[in-house]
């Protein structure tokens, strides 16, 4: 192991890692913590100008109970629900098919067309922005959750075909040849055999995906408007807005668009690494 | 038909497979790229008819001061966003311990990664306020002006730059760590017994086993400098005096905003980000395709 385990050296040494450890991380935090502190301070703290002193009360009910009665916050919540779950699902099922396509069958054009989603994911998106908000609006979904779901799963597809596809060449193909000789049709292998394999890779896109679409806001902002539509992301901006200097109320507002990714990335930490290091890090 | 099907399966399975993906892709991703590249010849407001210019966007931007802050903020990013990857590297080789409760401190410090970045934003731009952000009574603690980070033209693009890397480096430095986990254990002991420690151990002997975590940390790293466009829209939107912008961002600027809808103008704009963006994508997709013909 690199650098020594800690262990192997002297007291003083293991001691000083120790405190260094909470202390490093509090600086790392900072920011965080300070914004957690302040979603609970008062009014009058904020006027007071007391961002960085202990609070003189605490308001947790008050602030969160106030955001969400008299903001738009908990449609915009649900807004990024609507958008994020579709897009998971749809970016991950088209992506089991073309990653199963493209690493089990050996054809002419297959190494093009893997290079063009691979290319694709990487593109930057204000070459897109023009025309797919063209296209969005000229099918009638300009400033719908479903027009800002169907461009994210087209995008997220780039991506995550190029997960799978590494995920699936690795698997032994002996157990594909053995269920042809068996006389197993393709889409039988595909359900039967190489599916309930796929799992883990199905785990890690889905909490990658969610992540990455939850904290989207470039086109939050390009294919939605108004609180019917928009999620969290744009919605917080236009809030921020709203609350000139109300500090207590942004840093909640905050809190509650960060929880739901953060959640997810505790509870699934495992595979979110390995969705993370695009398979290529092992 | 059935026969048919039977015989030839393995020739379209393939392409029933690839159908709905690829149709989808070409939609959004794909067909998209060309109908920017055609815009970009045109002026066009986006409702209107559009007219046919020819080269005349691209001569514009020549002149275009506001374009090549842009450009030169864009190089500013590249450059100063790389220091994601040494820095993530040295809190990952803080973490790579295994005394207790290291699994929770890896995954706080990862953290800033998993939040949106509009969060970041707007934490830093409240770090940086000028009358009680906690920088500014850091440094008026320590004798010095108080800096109005966002509000100074020489500062505020800096200071966004700063505000990403915080995120950057916990990406860096999960790859990092993931990577540390398969260095092989036997070289470092015989290392150790060729008396290599420190920093000559890490340069010789884990760096080059590091190889493949420096390299997807290069890619993700120059994508996110490139893309960056939310931490600019929300702390500064680009001021003060367009002195933040970056390329995304003036385009969209050109595009959508008050700034009139020069749809055309704000195309050529985002083509010359592609192909800047071409170089390495290009890069990249050389060295899968080495890899797939080693392999």
């Amino acid at each position: 192991m690199f650098p020594t385990p800690i262990e192997k050296t002297s007291g003083k040494t293991q001691v000083a890692y120790k405190i260094a450890l909470p202390i490093a991380l509090l600086i790392w935090l900072l920011p965080l913590l300070a914004v957690a502190l302040t979603s609970i301070r008062s009014a009058g703290d904020i006027t007071a100008g007391n961002y960085w002193g202990w609070p003189t009360s605490f308001n947790f009910l008050e602030n969160y109970t106030a955001i969400f009665e008299n903001t738009p916050i908990g449609k915009y919540i649900l807004n990024s629900f609507r958008v994020t779950i579709p897009t998971v699902i749809g970016a991950v099922a088209l992506s089991c098919m073309t990653g199963f396509a493209l690493a089990v069958y050996k054809f002419k054009a297959n190494l093009i067309i893997f290079f063009m989603f691979v290319a694709g994911n990487f593109v930057p998106f204000q070459i897109l922005m023009v025309p797919v908000r063209d296209l969005t609006l000229s099918l009638g979904l300009y400033n719908t959750v479903w027009g800002l779901a169907l461009f994210h799963i087209a995008f997220q597809t780039g991506f995550c075909t190029l997960f799978m596809r590494n995920f699936i060449k690795a698997m032994p193909y002996e157990l594909i040849e053995a269920a042809r000789v068996e006389g197993v049709s393709e889409v039988r292998i595909f359900w039967y055999v190489v599916l309930p394999l796929m799992k883990p890779a199905i785990a890690a896109l889905s909490v990658l995906v969610f992540t990455f679409i939850w904290n989207d806001y470039f086109w939050a902002t390009v294919l939605t408007q108004g609180s019917d539509t928009q999620p969290i992301t744009a919605g917080l901006n236009s809030l921020n807005g709203q609350w000139v200097a109300a500090w207590h109320l942004v840093s909640a507002g905050s809190i509650v668009a960060a929880l739901p990714p953060v959640l997810m990335f505790f509870l699934m930490q495992k595979h979110f690494i390995s969705g993370l290091t695009l398979g290529a890090v092992k | 038909m059935s026969t048919y099907w039977k015989k030839n399966q393995q020739k379209l399975a393939p392409w029933l497979f690839l159908a709905p993906g690829i149709f989808m892709f070409a939609v959004y991703v794909i067909i998209p790229i060309f109908q920017s590249v055609n815009i970009s010849f045109y002026a066009w407001d986006g409702l209107g008819e559009a007219k046919y210019v020819g080269m005349r966007n691209y001569v514009e931007m020549i002149d275009d001061e506001a374009f090549f802050t842009s450009l030169k903020n864009n190089v500013i990013w590249l450059l100063l966003y790389m220091l994601a990857i040494p820095a993530g590297l040295f809190v990952a080789l803080f973490l790579n311990q295994t005394v207790r409760g290291i699994r929770i401190y890896k995954s706080l410090f990862f953290f800033p990664f998993v939040i949106s970045q509009v969060v970041v934003g707007l934490v830093f731009t409240w770090f940086y306020d000028p009358s009680f952000g906690i920088l500014n009574i850091l440094l008026m603690s320590i004798g010095f002006e108080p800096i109005a980070v966002l509000a100074d033209e020489d500062f505020a693009t800096y200071g966004i730059i700063a505000a990403g890397l915080w995120p950057q480096t916990a990406y860096c430095m999960i790859l990092y760590l993931t990577g540390l986990n398969a260095v092989d254990p036997e070289q470092i002991e015989a290392a150790r017994l060729d008396n290599a420690k420190g920093f000559k151990m890490l340069w010789y002997v884990i760096l080059p086993q590091l190889k493949p975590a420096t390299f997807i940390a290069l890619v993700v790293t120059i994508i996110g400098a490139l893309r960056s466009f939310d931490l600019i829209s929300i702390m500064t939107a680009g001021g003060p005096w367009g002195s933040t912008r970056v390329l995304a961002f003036y385009m969209y600027e050109q595009a959508f905003s008050e700034y009139g809808f020069r749809m055309g103008y704000g195309a050529a704009i985002a083509v010359v980000l592609f192909a800047i963006m071409m170089v390495y994508i290009a890069g990249f997709l050389y060295k899968m395709y080495r890899d797939e013909k080693g392999s």
